[in-house]
């Protein structure tokens, strides 16, 4: 059997699931989700350290950057300069080179700036930086972001944190077919069901944080999108069956008494 | 006595600390931070080399969880 490998910006990932480190308890809940996951790679936010407060945990003590990769993101930021802030910081803090990057446009539906996105990516790029890209659905700006040399194109499902699942699968087939750099599904699955249809449409990976981290049990839920994740890939790779409009006897109906 | 901005608080160091003295005093681990200085992000190999001045803005950062 041809082996199924997951490569973004020349790193091999073991998983097609990404992880969100944010929304846990506490730490130990967010280090065993991610156990549970099988995830190799979760994000991460960059943030002040709390001065005053030198017991408060780390989240580098539960995680070990070394052992997983860290996928710095840039939460928060709604215009190019932060972003862009916050990720060379970023790189100095360990020397990533591997970012997400995404920029807000609104704080309600927390919507992707796309002309911000275009322009940071293009920076970035230029400064050596392997960018992944949370995007909106757009057929035309994703192929541009790509042109631009992301390194993976990140549309959303629905909003960030919404849990209304894929809202828009006409354009991520689109996007899957147009697309020469992986599509990960970012934002919006509300549960694992939405993990593998998304895969099973093609996508190349899903990244999952409020829907593990939101479930009632998280450790299981991070389990079941593992799963699910698995289960689309294959399903896609398997090829479905014809739809048709009439029945077909699954038992064969020679021999019949 | 230097009164400096360290991540929005107001915070007094001695006179001519570098950046790599404030780490110790707060405890903070080099390895896991990085640091803005005045705007400028300052590399981990000049932190021994960079001293602070009275107004001095410090951003010391660090990663936490997000999705």
């Amino acid at each position: 059997m041809q082996k199924d490998i997951f490569k973004v910006a020349n790193k091999r990932l073991k998983s097609r699931l990404i992880v969100g480190t944010g929304k846990y308890k506490n730490f130990k809940e967010t280090a065993q989700a991610v156990k549970e996951s099988g995830a190799d790679m979760v994000t991460v936010a960059v943030r002040r350290v709390n001065i005053l407060d030198k017991k408060k945990p780390i989240l580098t003590d539960y995680l070990n950057p070394k052992k997983i990769i860290y996928l710095p993101n840039t939460a928060g930021c709604f215009t190019s300069e932060e972003a862009l802030r916050t990720l060379r910081l970023a790189r100095e803090m360990g020397g990533w080179k591997l970012v997400k990057l995404e920029v807000l446009g609104d704080k309600k539906t927390l919507y992707p700036n796309m002309i911000e996105t275009l322009k940071s990516t293009k920076i970035l790029v230029k400064e050596g930086f392997k960018v992944m890209v949370y995007c909106t659905d757009d057929i035309l700006l994703t192929k541009k972001l790509e042109d631009f040399g992301a390194s993976a194109i990140m549309p959303l499902a629905s909003p960030i944190g919404s849990g209304l699942g894929l809202q828009n699968k006409v354009n991520l087939s689109l996007i899957i077919k147009q697309s020469k750099v992986p599509v990960i599904v970012d934002a919006g699955i509300g549960t694992a069901s939405d993990a593998t249809i998304a895969m099973e449409m093609g996508c190349d990976g899903v990244l999952i944080n409020s829907a593990i981290a939101n479930s009632k049990n998280p450790i299981k839920m991070a389990r079941a999108f593992k799963n699910a994740v698995i289960s689309g890939r294959d399903s896609y790779l398997a090829g479905r069956m014809k739809k048709n409009y009439f029945a077909s006897p699954s038992s064969p109906t020679d021999g019949l008494i | 006595m230097a009164k400096i901005q360290l991540n929005g608080k107001k915070v007094t160091i001695k006179p001519n600390a570098t950046i790599y003295e404030l780490l110790e005093k707060f405890k903070l681990n080099s390895k896991k931070v990085a640091i803005e200085h005045n705007g400028t992000i300052i590399p981990k190999s000049n932190y021994k080399k960079k001293y602070l001045r009275n107004n001095d803005k410090l951003e010391v950062v660090h990663f936490i969880g997000g999705g």
